[in-house]
C-alpha cells in the first residue's frame, strides 16, 4: 500500500465497488483466503477420522500409527471375539436399543412441547429456563445426581432406567429447540382452516400438523438417536453394571492399545452414517412425494 | 369440550416437565444436599449440615489450579471455534454464490457432528503422535530433526481436540443468523461507500450477535462440563474441574465432589445467564 500512494484513491474506490456484493465481477482477495480456510477446516475435520478408518484395516502386525502394516479384517474379528476388549457386542446392542427408546420419546415429547410453546402460557418462562438449565448443566454433575437419587430411593441404576432418564434430560431440550426452528416455518392458517372445516384437535394434529412437520420430526429423531448413541458424561454414573458403547470405548482408550480401538471407531461411524443416510433419505423421499402430490390439489 | 388455552398448553408441555423434574431438578437438589453432608469415608453419607466441604473447595490451591486450567481451555477453545465458525459461516453465506453449493458445503461441515465424539478425539493420535503423520512428514522434508513432543498429550492436543469437536456448534447458529441478514442492507452500505471491513464491523457482526451468543453458550457449557478430552489428550498432564470430582467419586468422596460440582454448576449457570441477557434466544429460534 505505502509503495504507491498516488494510486491509492483509485484502487480504493475500485475495491469498494467489488466489496462484498456477491454477484459482481472479480472475486475479492478475501474469497481466496476464506476458501483456503474452509478447505483447511474440512481437511482437519475429516482427515484424522479417515486415518483411523484406514488404520483399522491393518493385519495382526498393525500398530497405532502409520505406516500401514498389511491389510486384513483381523482387528474387527479381534474386537468382537477377544475378552480383553470387553463386551463390545452387548454394549452395541444396548446402545442401539437405548438410542431407539430415547429417539421415540424425544420425538413425541419435543413435538408436544413445541406445540405448547407456540403461544405464551403462564409459567412458560420457567419451563424454558428449566430446559436451558438442563441443556447446559455439566453432564457428569447430573449423572452423579441421578445416581445418588436412585441410591437414596433404593433403586438399582440401569441403562434402561436411570441412564434413559439422564439422557432424556439432554436430548429433550435439544429436540425442543430444533422443533422451535421447525415450527417457526409452520403457517398457523392451515391449522385454523382445519378447525374451520370442523376437524377435532386430534384430527388436526394427525392429518394436518404432523404430515406438514414430518421432515422436521425426522430431523429431531436424528438428533435424538445420535445424541443418545454418543452420550457419555450423563451415562457414566447412571448406566449401572452393563456398559453402553461410549462407556466401552472410554474403557478401551484407557487399556487397549491396539487397532481394535480404531476398528470400533470404524464400526460405530458406519452405524452413524447409516442412521444419517436413512434420515436424509426419508426427508428427501417425503419432499419428493409431497412435490408429486401438490399439483393435484 | 373446549379446554382453556393455558390448560391445553400445560397438557402439551407436561411430558417435558415430567422428565425434567425427576432427571434435572431433583438430581441437582440431591447434589446440593449431598454437598452439605458429611462422609463416613466409605461412600456412606452422614446427614448433618456442614460447610466444611465448601471450605475445602475454596481453601485448596488445587481448586484454583483446576479452575485456571479449565478456564484456560475454555477461553482458548472459545476463541478458536469463534474465529473459525464465524469466518466459515461468513464464507458460506457471503462468498459462495451458488446457494445449493452453499447448503452442500454446510452439510459437509455438519456430518461429523453425528459421529462419535470420542472416536473423533482418538483419531488425532495417529496424526499428532511422536511417530505420527505430522512429525514424520516434518522430519522427511527436513524441517525438524527430532519429533515435536508438544503435539500430542499436551495442552495443544487438548485445544485441537476441542476445536475439532465444537466448531460446528459455532458454525450452525452463526450461519443461521447470517443467512437472515437482508442482502439489500449490504448493497446499500456498498453503495454508500462502506469498505468491506466496515460492512463486517458495522453490519455483519452486530446482526450475527445472537448466533455468536448461542454458539458461545454451547462451547462454554461443553468445555467446562467435560473431563474426558482433557484427561485423554493431555496424557494426564492437565486436570479439569470435572475430572477432579470424577476422581473423588472413584474413591467414594461424594460430599467433596458434590460441593465442587455445585460450585462449578453455579459458575456455569451464571455465565450462561449473563450471555442470555444479551440476546433473546427464544425469539431468535422461533422467528
Amino acid at each position: 500500500m505505502s509503495a504507491a500512494p498516488a494510486a491509492m484513491p483509485a484502487a480504493k474506490t475500485h475495491a469498494k465497488r467489488r466489496a462484498i456484493a456477491p454477484s459482481k465481477g472479480r472475486r475479492p482477495w478475501t474469497f481466496y483466503a476464506l476458501t483456503a480456510l474452509f478447505v483447511f477446516y474440512v481437511l482437519a475435520l475429516y482427515g484424522p477420522m479417515i486415518c483411523i478408518y484406514i488404520l483399522s484395516f491393518q493385519d495382526v502386525r498393525g500398530g497405532l500409527v502409520f505406516p500401514m502394516k498389511g491389510f486384513s479384517l483381523h482387528w474387527f474379528v479381534d474386537l468382537f471375539t477377544q475378552v480383553r476388549t470387553g463386551d463390545v457386542k452387548g454394549a452395541f446392542s444396548r446402545s442401539i436399543k437405548l438410542a431407539i427408546l430415547v429417539t421415540a420419546i424425544t420425538v413425541v415429547v419435543s413435538f408436544l412441547s413445541a406445540m405448547a410453546f407456540r403461544r405464551r402460557f403462564p409459567g412458560d418462562n420457567i419451563v424454558f429456563a428449566l430446559m436451558i438449565g438442563s441443556l447446559v448443566a455439566p453432564g457428569l454433575v447430573l449423572g452423579i445426581g441421578v445416581g445418588l437419587m436412585f441410591n437414596f430411593l433404593g433403586i438399582d441404576t440401569s441403562w434402561w432406567g436411570s441412564a434413559l432418564g439422564a439422557q432424556l434430560s439432554w436430548t429433550l431440550p435439544f429436540g425442543v429447540l430444533v422443533m422451535f426452528a421447525v415450527m417457526s416455518r409452520f403457517n398457523p392458517a392451515w391449522e385454523e382452516a382445519a378447525y374451520d372445516l370442523g376437524a377435532t384437535r386430534w384430527q388436526t394434529i394427525r392429518l394436518v400438523i404432523v404430515p406438514v412437520l414430518a421432515p422436521g420430526l425426522v430431523a429431531v429423531a436424528l438428533f435424538g438417536f445420535t445424541l443418545s448413541y454418543d452420550e457419555f458424561a450423563r451415562t457414566l454414573q447412571t448406566a449401572g453394571p452393563q456398559n453402553t458403547l461410549p462407556l466401552e470405548i472410554w474403557s478401551m482408550t484407557m487399556n487397549v492399545t491396539s487397532p481394535s480401538l480404531y476398528a470400533l471407531g470404524t464400526v460405530t461411524t458406519v452405524i452413524s452414517f447409516l442412521v444419517i443416510g436413512i434420515s436424509l433419505g426419508t426427508i428427501v423421499l417425503m419432499q419428493k412425494r409431497r412435490g408429486q402430490r401438490a399439483p393435484m390439489h | 369440550m373446549r379446554l382453556s388455552k393455558p390448560v391445553v398448553s400445560w397438557l402439551y408441555v407436561a411430558p417435558l416437565v415430567l422428565v425434567l423434574i425427576p432427571f434435572f431438578v431433583v438430581p441437582i437438589v440431591v447434589v446440593l444436599i449431598a454437598s452439605v453432608f458429611d462422609t463416613d469415608g466409605f461412600g456412606g453419607l452422614i446427614p448433618t449440615f456442614t460447610l466444611s466441604n465448601y471450605l475445602n473447595v475454596f481453601t485448596s490451591t488445587l481448586t484454583f489450579n483446576l479452575y485456571y486450567e479449565t478456564i484456560k481451555f475454555t477461553v482458548l477453545t472459545w476463541i478458536f471455534t469463534l474465529l473459525l465458525g464465524f469466518f466459515i459461516a461468513y464464507y458460506l453465506v457471503f462468498h459462495v454464490k451458488n446457494q445449493l453449493l452453499a447448503i452442500g458445503l454446510f452439510l459437509l461441515c455438519t456430518v461429523p457432528f453425528w459421529t462419535s465424539n470420542i472416536i473423533r478425539m482418538i483419531s488425532w493420535i495417529p496424526l499428532l503422535g511422536k511417530e505420527g503423520l505430522i512429525n514424520t512428514a516434518l522430519i522427511k522434508i527436513g524441517l525438524i530433526h527430532e519429533p515435536l513432543g508438544f503435539l500430542l498429550y499436551s495442552s495443544f492436543a487438548v485445544v485441537v481436540a476441542y476445536v475439532h469437536q465444537l466448531t460446528i456448534f459455532m458454525i450452525v447458529p452463526i450461519f443461521n443468523s447470517m443467512v437472515r441478514i437482508d442482502k439489500r442492507v449490504i448493497e446499500a452500505a456498498v453503495d454508500a461507500g462502506a469498505s468491506r471491513f466496515d460492512i463486517l464491523r458495522l453490519i455483519v457482526i452486530p446482526l450475527s450477535k445472537s448466533g455468536i451468543a448461542l454458539g458461545t453458550i454451547f462451547v462454554v457449557a461443553i468445555v467446562m462440563g467435560d473431563f474426558f478430552v482433557t484427561k485423554v489428550m493431555s496424557g494426564g498432564g492437565s486436570a479439569s474441574v470435572v475430572g477432579a470430582f470424577y476422581e473423588d467419586i472413584g474413591v467414594l468422596q461424594y460430599p467433596g465432589a458434590a460441593a465442587s460440582a455445585v460450585v462449578l454448576t453455579v459458575i456455569l449457570m451464571t455465565s450462561v445467564a449473563l450471555i442470555l441477557r444479551t440476546v433473546d434466544i427464544r425469539k431468535e429460534i422461533t422467528s
